[in-house]
């Protein structure tokens, strides 16, 4: 298990000096985190001017759904989406080969060994949004209601890992679907309101096809006290399962993989 | 002007064989498309829902028809090229464009047209489920429907010469990234994208007046909604042939001034 700490770190280590090397990317993705902030803070202050709740949700209480939207987000980005996007590259070029023959588990090596580290600036802006909106004295805090939001985020960070495994893994079969990554990213869009607000199919399909829910609803509940512990738990056995049926698939998508040139 | 039309028809054929051969990242770009409309549509049908079922004199069914024809106004008006000009000038590529004895915009303005005639394929049932969906209830008069048309059509010559005008910063800088942000967070706000314009604060409903986006996308859509007088709508026409005008001038200056400074980089 240290090992593998270790080998964590050390990949963390390659991202971090990798994009030192470009400081002004640095001020490129704060504007651009700045800009997404704007966009829902803009949208929120206009819904805002014609309504007291949204769908039963206070303006501070979607304010918490924006921030948690920024946390995900940039989880996502900082290393589930550049690691396995690697991944598929690696897949149709062959050089696939080279993690394979390492002698540690290659689904771990493929799910970190891309960092881009700039985007912990919108976990940092997220988690800022989140300081501000429960400041506020009419915001409630209680240690369970933060328990079941770290857990919550827990379960949507490794459910949207599982599906975003399973979709790289598609490639061992399908080499070029680099493209079905970008759903995810044009669906993510879709969680900066509570999903409860779309219509029935849609919050179906944010739920269970593309878990948009998960990563960002359900921890927004969480965090606003609307989370039962039965949906806390729902969450948990359904973040299980991926986990495992992807690990899984993996597997056999790896057992499918014949190395294209390397 | 044959020599024009030759060309466009050439590029038409290219544009298409090129397209079809990444049709699944077609799908995919549409799909982000049709969402972000559903997105404030869900959106202000849950204000409407809250409010006793009328925002401003939006109804839940106004608003399906508003964000319905949103898309498609969206669909007919949207513009990429400045996601693509900054690798066309660092590659090199433009060199080539350079070449032939026509100006480059044509090749792009046949891109755009084909593309757009192309996606009507995904457009279509697009709308038809969406109508089936969200139940938009639509009667313009007669002559707001047909005003549309024309509306419509310069809507998308507008769009496509500021879009072009803005990707020439490509020229200028390699940061063309941030400006294209900028770009698309103006659309945002002001082309009726987050809210109809009559719903957004007085202060933004001024801007939007005085910027191009509202003539690119809420113009045409306001028009065929049958919101509009018809003051409005030749004060409307008239924004948008103004605003052509300049950015057509703009363009041209521009695209001088700019290739000057093109140095060609391989290719």
């Amino acid at each position: 298990m240290s090992r593998y700490l270790k080998i964590v770190a050390l990949y963390v280590r390659l991202g971090i000096l990798n994009e030192l090397e470009y400081r002004a990317n640095f001020f490129v993705q704060l504007f651009q985190s700045v800009l997404s902030l704007l966009l829902s803070l803009g949208g929120l202050s206009v819904i805002f001017s014609h309504t007291g709740t949204l769908n039963g949700w206070t303006q501070s209480e979607l304010l918490a759904v924006a921030g948690v939207y920024f946390i995900i987000g940039g989880i996502i980005r900082l290393v589930i989406e550049p690691s396995l996007w690697r991944l598929m590259q690696d897949v149709r070029e062959g050089t696939l080969d080279f993690k394979l023959l390492k002698p540690v588990d290659a689904q771990v090596l493929v799910s970190v060994n891309q960092v881009q580290m700039w985007k912990l600036i919108d976990i940092v802006m997220g988690l800022g949004v989140l300081a501000v909106v429960f400041a506020q004295p009419q915001m409630q805090t209680d240690p369970l209601r933060a328990l079941f939001f770290v857990l919550a985020l827990l379960c949507g960070g490794v459910i949207v890992y599982s599906f975003y495994l399973m979709l790289a893994t598609i490639s061992f079969w399908f080499v070029k679907v680099d493209n079905i990554l970008v759903v995810f990213e044009s669906m993510y869009e879709a969680g900066r309101y509570p999903v409860g607000i779309y219509p029935g199919w849609l919050r179906f399909t944010l739920t269970f096809l593309v878990p948009v829910a998960f990563a960002v609803t359900i921890p927004a509940e969480a965090l606003t006290g609307r989370l039962s512990a039965e949906m806390l738990a729902l969450g948990g056995g359904l973040a299980l399962l991926l986990a495992v049926v992807s690990r899984l698939f993996w597997l056999y998508g790896v057992r499918n993989y014949t190395g294209a040139s390397a | 002007m044959i020599s024009v039309w030759g060309f466009y028809r050439a590029r038409f054929k290219t544009a298409l064989a090129v397209q079809l051969q990444y049709r699944v990242a077609l799908a995919i770009w549409m799909l982000g498309l049709v969402l972000e409309p559903i997105i404030y549509l869900s959106v202000w049908t849950a204000v409407a829902a809250g409010s006793g079922g009328v925002v401003n004199g939006f109804t839940v069914s106004d608003f399906a028809a508003y964000y319905i024809v949103l898309l498609v106004v969206q669909h007919f008006t949207q513009i990429w090229h400045m996601w693509e000009f900054d690798w066309v000038i660092r590659q090199g590529i433009l060199s080539g464009r350079l070449l032939r004895p026509i100006h480059p915009i044509h090749n792009d303005a046949a891109e755009n047209i084909m593309y757009k005639l192309l996606m009507l394929v995904v457009v279509v049932p697009s709308v038809v489920l969406l109508v089936l969906l969200f139940q938009p209830v639509l009667n313009p008069p007669l002559w707001s429907a047909l005003a549309f048309v024309p509306a419509l059509l310069l809507a998308g010559v507008l769009a496509f010469l500021v879009g072009w005008c803005v990707a020439l910063a490509a020229f200028w800088t390699t940061r063309t990234f941030a400006i294209n942000q900028v770009y698309f967070i103006a659309m945002f706000f002001f082309s009726g994208q987050v809210a109809p314009l009559a719903l957004m604060p007085p202060l933004l409903q001024t801007l939007a007046t005085l910027l191009p986006f509202r003539w690119m996308v809420a113009f045409p859509t306001e028009l065929l909604l049958g919101r509009l007088t018809v003051e409005a709508a030749l004060a409307g026409f008239a924004a948008q042939a103004g605003w052509i005008a300049l950015s057509a001038v703009f363009t041209l200056l521009a695209w001088r001034a700019g290739i000057k400074r093109y140095t060609a980089m391989g290719g």
